[in-house]
């Protein structure tokens, strides 16, 4: 087991190393930051001074060692536009796109789980397949679009909910969050229902399928046959091994969340790192997206490690030791 | 074979020798809802191919737009009474019905293309892994692997940022987005048929290499393949209209649905709904339907599941 974690650290170094080369000549390549720095009326001399100060005078390898060198300091640069570090911008607003991720995510387990184990256990009833059909929609609607219906309808038509901002946010035990307070708990409400569209339709469709397949298996008939009530039977057998490969997805897929709530912030004006991501390409500010993809780099590695070991624990036939890389 | 179907070879016997096809066909229509959704994508595929020619208006012809019309509701005429606006007018007078039309061509192309130019690519590019197996392979399906790591909509989104804008832009990120799922199932195919015997007696008659691979080995990996561009296609609709509503996809002169959508965000607030709902409609329809005949044709075409 230590071996193993130890050689999936290793790796997961390397891919960051990798990755880390490949996002930074990629970003060198967007625009030029002087353009949209400089007042239009700078003269030659002032762009020279701008260009030295930010240190885009000298040649692209020597930009990328000052680069690595300070990023393992845990320095990324200077933001150009806010004039702040941007590892600091970045962690300043992850507070609020981890929010809304687990919120998500939360969500999607509380209402797809149930819904897809009902569907798998009457698969062939209205309500099955009304749940099944609703998953397709939620597979297929594109997120940002019902995120504005869902504005259109509860923000604008009937006034509802609030449709941009994180409202209130308030603190316990040190964290700072919406959910410590009604103000932001009805400010998270429509970002976290979007998002969790998506991931509620695949937690559906592998509940069902889970179930399906699990109902057929001996202990489950032995369970039934032993007499058991067919609610621990469900919530005891089937949940427990349906639960796999849930975990799996849903732990994998929490990076994604984090990702795709750049759209989600968007659309709800949510003060995260997403909407941060979108407005620096949009000004080229290129540390500020090198800290970006530095960071979610980081969450995407990591969570496939502790997915990996989460894996093993849940299902003991799971030997990962003897995984040869 | 399903019983239904051996009665019905029984009772007409000799006469007909069902073709593959035909079996094909047969077996995608037992599904209703399969059915519909071929109707349904045939109808908006048929709207994208003829809308120069059904559109009441070329929405990119400014000489037919009148800033007077701007915002009007569904159902009203335009000034001059010439055209009725059965979808109403986006923020600069243009009919909402042409530029849909008009917007579905660009959504449909760059989705059809940017899957097909993915599955050329990641199915040589599978195929030769799997063929020459070894370190290649090994190094291969690493950049498969690390690639299909992150998600689909940031990796695009950096592309993006990096390559500027433009239609040619983005179905380039799309196709690198896309091409690791071809490659992935391209090799996962191609290593169990080449344990057939068909290859076999294939290598035993020495023909070449590429012969195999190309006119052996990949007819016979077709069909997940097949799946998973179907697939593909809606996925990669949705992330270019995704990827134009955040103002990185295609250009504002020439608008795909996503782009229409975006447009009518900034009027919903004040109520003018038609701007954004008609054309996210449409494009939820396309996605439905796409994604309705890849259900029912990954059940046929999965060799696991026949009857």
């Amino acid at each position: 087991m230590l071996v193993f974690i130890i050689r999936r650290l290793l790796q997961s170094l390397l891919a960051l190393a990798v990755m880390s080369l490949l996002v930074f000549v990629g970003v060198y390549l967007i625009g030029d930051p002087v353009a949209i720095l400089a007042s239009p009326d700078a003269t030659e001399v002032d762009r020279e001074q701008i260009a030295r100060a930010l240190g885009l005078d000298r040649p692209l390898w020597e930009q990328y060692a000052v680069f690595v060198g300070e990023a393992l300091r845990g320095n990324f640069g200077k933001s150009f536009v806010f004039g702040q570090p941007a590892m600091g911008l970045i962690f300043e607003r992850m507070g609020a796109t981890v929010e809304l991720a687990l919120v998500a995510t939360v969500v999607s387990i509380l209402v797809g789980l149930p819904l897809g184990i009902y569907a798998g256990l009457r698969p062939d009833g209205i309500a099955g397949r009304s749940i099944m059909a609703g998953s397709i929609l939620g597979f297929s609607l594109p997120t940002f679009w019902v995120g504005l219906m869902l504005i259109m309808i509860f923000a604008v038509q009937l006034g509802l909910l609030p449709a941009s901002g994180r409202g209130q946010v308030g603190s316990f035990l040190g964290l700072h969050s919406s959910l410590f307070t009604l103000n932001g708990i009805v400010h998270l409400i429509l970002p976290a229902t979007t998002l969790a569209l998506v991931r509620a339709a695949t937690t559906i469709r592998l509940a069902r399928a889970g179930v399906r397949e699990v109902l057929h298996m001996d202990y489950v008939k032995f369970a039934r046959a032993k007499g058991l009530p067919e609610r621990r039977v469900i919530g005891v057998h089937v949940l427990k091994n349906i639960m796999i490969p849930i975990v799996t997805v849903t732990g994998l897929e929490i990076g994604s969340v984090i990702a795709f709530a750049v759209v989600t912030e968007t659309i709800y004006a949510w003060p995260g790192m997403g909407k941060l991501l979108i407005d620096s390409i949009v000004n080229l500010d290129r540390p500020v997206v090198v800290a970006y993809l530095i960071v979610v780099l980081f969450i995407l590695v990591m969570l496939n490690l502790i997915v990996d070991i989460l894996y093993s624990v849940l299902d003991p036939r799971v030997r990962l030791g003897e995984q040869k890389g | 074979m399903s019983a239904a179907r051996q009665d019905a070879a029984a009772a007409t016997p000799a006469m007909r020798v069902e073709t593959p096809l035909a079996r094909f066909w047969s077996e995608f229509a037992e599904s209703r809802l399969a059915l519909f959704g071929l109707a349904l994508l045939t109808l908006v595929a048929l709207i994208a191919l003829l809308a120069p020619l059904i559109a009441p208006q070329n929405p990119y012809d400014l000489n037919q737009l009148d800033i007077m019309d701007a915002r009007l509701a569904p159902g009203e005429v335009s000034g001059d009474g010439r055209i009725t606006y059965w979808l109403g007018t986006d923020g600069q007078g243009r009919d909402m019905l042409s530029a849909m039309m008009y917007g579905l061509r660009i959504s449909l192309s760059v989705g059809a293309l940017s899957a097909i130019f993915a599955m050329a690519l990641g199915t040589i590019v599978g195929l030769v892994a799997a063929w020459l197996g070894g370190r290649w392979e090994a190094v291969i399906m690493r950049i498969v692997d690390i690639q299909l790591g992150f998600p689909a909509i940031l990796v695009a989104l950096i592309l993006l940022s990096v390559l500027g804008q433009g239609v040619d832009k983005v179905l380039i990120a799309l196709v690198i987005v896309q091409w690791a799922y071809f490659a992935r199932t391209a090799r996962g195919s191609a290593l169990v048929e080449r344990r057939r015997e068909y290859i076999e007696a294939a290598s035993c008659l020495d023909l070449s290499g590429p012969r195999i691979v190309l006119r052996h080995l990949l007819p016979n990996c077709l069909p997940p393949l097949i799946v998973i561009a179907t697939i593909q296609v809606a996925e990669a609709i949705a992330l270019e209209a995704t990827l134009s509503f955040l103002g990185l996809g295609v250009p504002v002169t020439e608008p795909s649905l996503g782009m229409l959508i975006a447009n009518g965000f900034n009027f919903l607030l004040s109520g003018y709904y038609w701007i954004s709902v008609f054309p996210g409609l449409l494009l939820a329809v396309a996605i439905v339907a796409i994604n309705l005949v890849g259900d029912q044709l990954r059940d046929v075409l999965n060799p696991r599941l026949r009857k």
